[in-house]
């Protein structure tokens, strides 16, 4: 990487080689991708890698990367609730500690810590018993005291005056934030360059189904003949379902976070507190990042609101009142798909050859690299892996919900 | 920041309401229907992009559920109204 570097800064072309090429749109895909964001691109690239299946088409209504894969909060962790969470995860994180080799890409992989805070007595038992499903699995994660919390984040208020005082953290060593963009951009990359074609600014408008079976998928560029269609969406998945149709149990709301401007470097594990719904994590550039829980009610809106700004702001200074005079740069809002147990869903559908990976709700991102796999798995097996069967969209007809309520900053 | 307005109090800040999700109503005879059906109407979401008719509760206000219509890519309500129960309830 580096000696590339020396090359390209001593030639004189200034200009960097292209990441991934505009191909014409062909006819006939063995796979069409509905998605251009990390979960999709994932996908096409183990597909390409691990099966050596090359005539893949992903197809993305605007920039690669430009929905959820871009507007999170770029926060890695395996620590879950359930089982199946924790063990999904934890290989998803095992993926991303390899990614930058893999794809001879940086993607600031920086495993610096996540503390989750636990406010209350119920919070401090469900941190315990989430710490003991953790180690249980092999996965890096205690519970510690204020005195450790205050070691490791020395600007964090412990004391007694916050309406919410720290009682406990869970501590998961392993956590870390990554580049998200870097993350799409080395997916793509690898996968262009393993002969897969990437369609921006391409929207579908209908999918074909012949009896019971996806026959093909028209854009706006043009109609494709295929077999096998992908919905790799976040906020569009059940208007993309619609067209086959296939029900989904999904409620899209807005999720909002913000950047402030940037600090000196003074904060360098990752917080978050269910209670006050809010996490924060300080850049490579040193501004913090923070989100919260998702709004109040659904919709497909992206704009921001003032009670969330007001509300976060509160609570951070609940947590860092040293950051008082800290102001908030940008704003911005993604879109979640939320299940009602809180967990994705993955794997076939009742129509043959139309497969989803969607209701990543507020969890997506961090589940990049294995969901990619396994889909790439699943789609060039026909077998559902076992890591995925917990997730399958028929676990609604047969009872069978996963309630992971480990994710995001939802409650508990 | 959206305001709604309640049948009963009139335009208020969204703050003092709750979101009670879409309208989506029960099947009229819940022991006649098969388990799928009844699973579609526990689980499954029409999540529209467009025009919503939804519940909402005035929570901080009259403390009364009521219906809204309200687009759900740019959030204007277009019109809020009580549930008449003397209508057919599965319209």
């Amino acid at each position: 990487m580096s000696l590339k570097l020396i090359r390209q800064g001593l030639k004189g072309d200034r200009s960097p080689p292209r990441m991934w090429r505009q191909q014409p749109l062909k006819e006939h895909y063995d796979v069409v991708i509905i998605g251009g964001g990390a979960h999709g691109l994932a996908c096409a690239y183990y597909l390409a890698k691990d099966h050596g299946i090359t005539d893949v088409a992903i197809l993305d209504k605007s920039y690669i990367g430009s929905g959820g894969s871009g507007r999170n909060t770029t926060i890695i962790r395996s620590n879950y609730l359930t089982p199946e969470g924790v063990q999904f995860y934890d290989e998803s994180v095992k993926l991303f500690e390899q990614m930058a080799d893999e794809l001879d890409f940086n993607v600031m992989f920086s495993q610096r810590g996540h503390l989750t805070l636990a406010h209350t007595d119920g919070a401090v038992r469900t941190m315990r018993r989430r710490a003991e499903v953790n180690k249980l699995q092999g996965v890096d994660s205690r519970l510690i005291w204020p005195e450790e919390i205050k070691r490791l984040c020395p600007y964090i208020d412990i004391s007694q005056h916050p309406r919410y005082p720290i009682l406990a953290a869970l501590y998961h060593p392993p956590g870390g934030v990554i580049r998200h963009d870097a993350v799409v951009w080395g997916y793509a990359h690898q996968a262009d360059s393993r002969g897969i074609h990437i369609h921006q600014l391409t929207e579908v408008t209908g999918i074909n189904v012949e009896a019971g079976r996806v026959t093909g998928v028209e854009t706006t560029k043009g109609t494709i003949k295929t077999g096998i269609v992908l919905n790799a969406t976040a906020g569009w998945c059940t208007t993309i379902a619609d067209m086959v149709p296939v029900k989904l149990p999904v409620t899209t709301f807005p999720l909002q976070a913000c950047v402030t401007e940037a600090l000196k470097p003074f904060l360098d594990v990752i917080i978050v507190s269910g209670s006050l719904h809010v996490y924060v994590s300080q850049s490579d550039r040193g501004e913090l990042v923070m989100g919260a829980a998702v709004d109040p009610f659904a919709s497909y809106s992206m704009r921001g609101s003032l009670a969330f700004t007001e509300g976060i702001a509160g609570h951070i200074l609940e947590l860092f009142p040293s950051l008082h005079q800290v102001r908030v740069l940008r704003q911005w809002a993604g879109l979640c798909d939320m299940t009602p147990d809180y967990s994705p869903i993955m794997g076939v559908t009742p129509v043959e050859g139309f497969l989803v990976d969607v209701g990543w709700g507020t969890y997506g991102f961090k589940a990049t690299p294995v969901s990619g796999k396994r889909m790439a798995e699943l789609i060039s097996t026909g077998r559902t892996p076992d890591i995925l069967k917990p997730f399958r969209l028929s676990r609604f007809y047969e009872n069978d919900l996963v309630g992971e309520k480990g994710a995001a900053s939802v409650g508990h | 920041m959206i305001h709604i307005d309640c049948p009963n109090c009139g335009p208020r800040n969204v703050q003092e309401f709750r979101y009670g999700g879409e309208y989506n109503p029960r099947p009229p005879e819940p022991m006649a229907v098969m388990a799928e059906e009844w699973t579609d109407y526990i689980f499954m979401q029409n999540n529209e992009q467009g025009l919503q008719k939804e519940w909402w509760y005035h929570r901080a206000g009259c403390q009364l559920w009521f219906l809204a219509e309200r687009h759900t890519k740019t959030n204007e309500i277009s019109r809020t109204y009580y549930w008449d129960n003397t209508k057919n309830k599965t319209d």
